[in-house]
């Protein structure tokens, strides 16, 4: 840790999007005061730090050393806080983390489920340093790899280096990072460029954000590393507009790196100079693709091209470039330090180390994590996301956003790594996980992507163009209620067609939720087509809104919801919907936990 | 390139002319010149100038697209199809407080739909209009990467995370 021997005691506050949210800064601000106020200013420490990773709970601070976790402080709890914890010495029962399903709580945090099973590397300075300050990441060993790169290694000896620890591109494809970068640097080239991809894109996806704003040195640490191997000397971080803490970090931290000799002409006097800039997107998901990303910074419309030629031998501007993933970017600068053995000591065969994903959806703990590859999917949604939220039922969980699928409960038990997760027609992607209970209706989730990755569509080749707003009006026509016998094979043969014939990655990966939502929920599309019914009671046009007398338990529930006064109940008697004053809002059905209501 | 304003807007206001071109005042003019005069020079600005003119005039009606077009020497076409390509660019005014719903995936699990058709319905617009007071405009965004705080809305700079539909309109009611 930092700078603890002068204080007794630090206090980690998040201050990552999700707690800043949740009023982190204002609880900063409160215990600054507190602290003066008790006279407590030299002895206890406050840091802001990036993102925690327990998001729900926010906002969270931790205090070290005792490594007490706790959650959702408010600012006027602080005064209580600071008399209990640093003047009495006990920690807050009331604001320490109890799992669902327990009645005591758990104090320290390594010891908490959601924590327990993580190995951090990517993330390996989540709440210890402060994101603002680059002597916090260089005392956690940080520009050290930078530093045997640049002076002890050659660019083979990078190569090499990287090759064996077998580490994959985190952007989702998982092509192997060190094998990009020897294509790269054995092309001849003056001029070549290193570029970093932070257009996170996919929705429920934002590991790369949290990566940016808490730890941006160790995503230019890995952009040194790899210049220096494939013998760039500009670089660009491509970050999309959406994530404006992001963009100020790393510059913050790019600035740092040029004042300290880390950036900018003869790095750590070896004579290597790598300039680095950011590049801030406009919004456009198609950016993500790598020839996309590349036409955006040349200033043009986002639009991906034919490959070959890989932009290895020419990418931006026509010259030779690398990009990577901020995600990878951060595994690099260990895999230097430790050596690639260290690196491939966990995960599976063909996926080494470990893999961030982002939680979140109908789960109970909701947050960032970073488990090793190969962890079954079931720990990742019981143990570490405290299973479903409110008593309901699993149902599925989204991997990789629009350009993957959903993996049914039958599937839990799959290993989370490239090769397993294709198998089953989703796809690892960048690590957005998003978990759906019974509420969910899978052709509506279809549709919902489809609407997506149709809007995005670049619009340059036919079969994306065309193909994607295609399978989204058969899709809008089976959840109005007017699906067409035939509907379902439709989807499965236009879908392959599009797969098969898009130009880039987003057509090719876009009909993944129809797919696999149809292989997975098959009799849900059947019910919406031959029984007109939505087993999830999401399509609208499909719900009657009419009580099923045998099945409602009198509770009245979904009368005192409904705010149209459209429900008939007394006592022990079953509701009834007066269907003149329904409005169709879907109130009631939210309420009844009995499915009653169809 | 012509370091004046584009015709017609130092023109007095008549029927005749759209009110929306009306706002781009002379002075916001001059500091598009400055933002092209620092761009010129490097390839591939026109993204990074289009955001900073759309900083200053609020948006980048077809007088500001055509002003940046022959300051950067480039076809106007160029300039729109850029414009029109990234969501981030808007051609229309924006409301005093733009009001953000995230449609990403955790945030539509969380029912932020819902929230979008409260919003609507209260307001009285679709989604990219404005209030006929200005004050307000709607828009549906791709995931703010807060996914933990699902479903969220955004006023202006100010996150709200957990957001009910029912409750939307107690926190637009706070920006005047």
């Amino acid at each position: 840790m930092v700078e603890t021997t002068s204080y007794r005691s630090n206090i980690m506050i998040c201050a990552g999007t999700g707690c800043v949210a949740n009023g982190s800064l204002k609880l900063k601000d409160a215990l600054a005061i507190e602290l003066i106020r008790r006279g407590l200013q030299n002895e206890v420490k406050i840091v802001l730090t990036g993102c925690n990773g327990f998001c729900a709970k926010g906002p969270v601070i931790v205090v070290y050393p005792e490594d007490i976790f706790y959650q959702q402080v408010k600012a006027e709890d602080v005064p209580h806080l600071v008399e209990e914890h640093f003047i009495k010495g006990r920690p807050v029962q009331k604001f320490l983390y109890t799992p669902p399903a327990r009645t005591e709580a758990i104090p320290v945090m390594s010891e908490i489920p959601f924590f327990k099973h993580q190995v951090l590397r990517a993330l390996r300075n989540r709440s210890l340093i402060d994101a603002e300050k680059i002597e916090e990441y260089i005392a956690r060993d940080g520009y050290l790899a930078a530093g045997k790169a640049l002076t002890e290694m050659t660019p083979e000896q990078i190569v090499t280096e990287m090759k064996s620890s077998g580490l994959r591109g985190r952007g989702g494809a998982g092509f192997l990072s060190g094998l990009k970068w020897e294509l790269c640097a054995r092309v001849p080239g003056e001029i070549k460029y290193i570029l970093c991809n932070g257009d996170e894109g996919d929705p429920g996806a934002f590991m790369d954000r949290s990566i940016m704003e808490a730890d941006p040195h160790s995503v230019l640490e890995g952009m040194i590393i790899a210049a220096k191997a494939i013998g760039a000397h500009y670089g660009y971080i491509y970050v999309r507009a959406e994530y404006p803490l992001a963009v100020s970090r790393l510059q913050l931290a790019i600035d740092q790196a040029m004042e300290q000799g880390l950036l900018g002409k003869d790095i750590l006097g070896s004579g290597f100079d790598l300039d680095i800039e950011i590049y801030q997107g406009a919004g456009a998901f198609v950016c993500g693709e790598e020839t996309a990303l590349m036409a955006s910074i040349e200033g043009k419309r986002g639009m991906p091209r034919a490959k070959p030629p890989f932009p290895a031998v020419k990418g931006l501007w026509q010259r030779p470039s690398v990009l990577n993933n901020v995600e990878t970017f951060a595994n690099v600068p260990p895999i230097i330090l430790n050596g690639a053995e260290w690196f491939a000591g966990i995960g599976s065969e063909k996926s080494k180390g470990t893999k961030v994903f982002a939680l979140s959806g109908a789960l109970n703990n909701i947050g960032l994590v970073e488990v090793p590859m190969g962890i079954p999917l079931r720990t990742i949604i019981q143990d570490i996301g405290g299973g479903i939220k409110g008593n309901r039922k699993y149902k599925a969980v989204q991997l990789g956003g629009p350009s993957g699928g959903c993996i049914p409960e039958s599937l839990l038990d799959t290993p989370v790594d490239y090769e397993n997760i294709n198998k089953t027609g989703a796809i690892m992607g960048s690590g957005g996980m998003v978990v759906m209970d019974e509420t969910t209706c899978m052709p509506a989730m279809a549709k919902f992507f489809l609407e997506f990755t149709e809007d995005e569509s670049c619009g340059k080749c036919v079969p994306c163009r065309v193909g994607n707003k295609t399978l989204l009006n058969i899709l809008e026509r089976i959840t109005n209620g007017e699906g067409r016998e035939g509907d379902i094979e439709l989807l499965e043969t236009l879908s392959l067609q599009v797969k098969e014939s898009s130009l880039c990655g987003l057509g090719q990966t876009s009909p993944n939720p129809v797919l696999t939502t149809i292989r997975y929920f098959r009799d849900e599309y059947e019910a919406h087509i031959k029984e007109h019914r939505c087993p999830a009671r999401v399509c609208t046009p499909l719900v009657k809104f009419v009580v099923d007398q045998e099945k409602c338990k009198m509770c009245g529930l979904c009368f005192k919801a409904c705010p149209a006064g459209a429900i008939v109940w007394e006592k022990k008697k079953p509701a009834y919907i007066d269907p003149e004053k329904c409005t169709k809002c879907k109130s009631c059905i939210k309420a009844c936990r009995f499915w009653s209501i169809d | 390139m012509s370091q004046e304003p584009a015709a017609g807007v130092t023109e007095t206001p008549n029927e005749g002319v759209d009110l929306r071109d009306m706002s781009i005042k002379p002075e916001m003019y001059r500091k598009i010149d400055r933002i092209i005069e620092k761009y010129r020079s490097r390839p591939g600005s026109l993204i990074p100038v289009l955001q900073q003119a759309q900083e200053v005039c609020g948006y980048l009606p077809d007088k500001v697209q055509r002003y940046i077009a022959a300051g950067l020497k480039i076809s106007p076409s160029v300039v729109f199809g850029v414009a029109t390509f990234y969501s981030f660019f808007t051609l229309v005014p924006r409301g005093k407080h733009v009001i953000r719903v995230c449609l990403g995936t955790a945030c539509y699990v969380n029912r932020s739909e819902e929230i979008v058709d409260k919003l609507k319905e209260k307001l009285g617009i679709q989604v990219g209009e404005i209030t006929k007071d200005g004050k307000y405009s709607i828009e549906a965004v791709r995931c703010l990467g807060a996914c933990g705080l699902a479903p969220v809305v955004v006023v202006g700079q100010d996150t709200y995370g957990a957001v009910a539909a029912t409750k939307v309109m107690d926190i637009v009611n706070k920006y005047e």
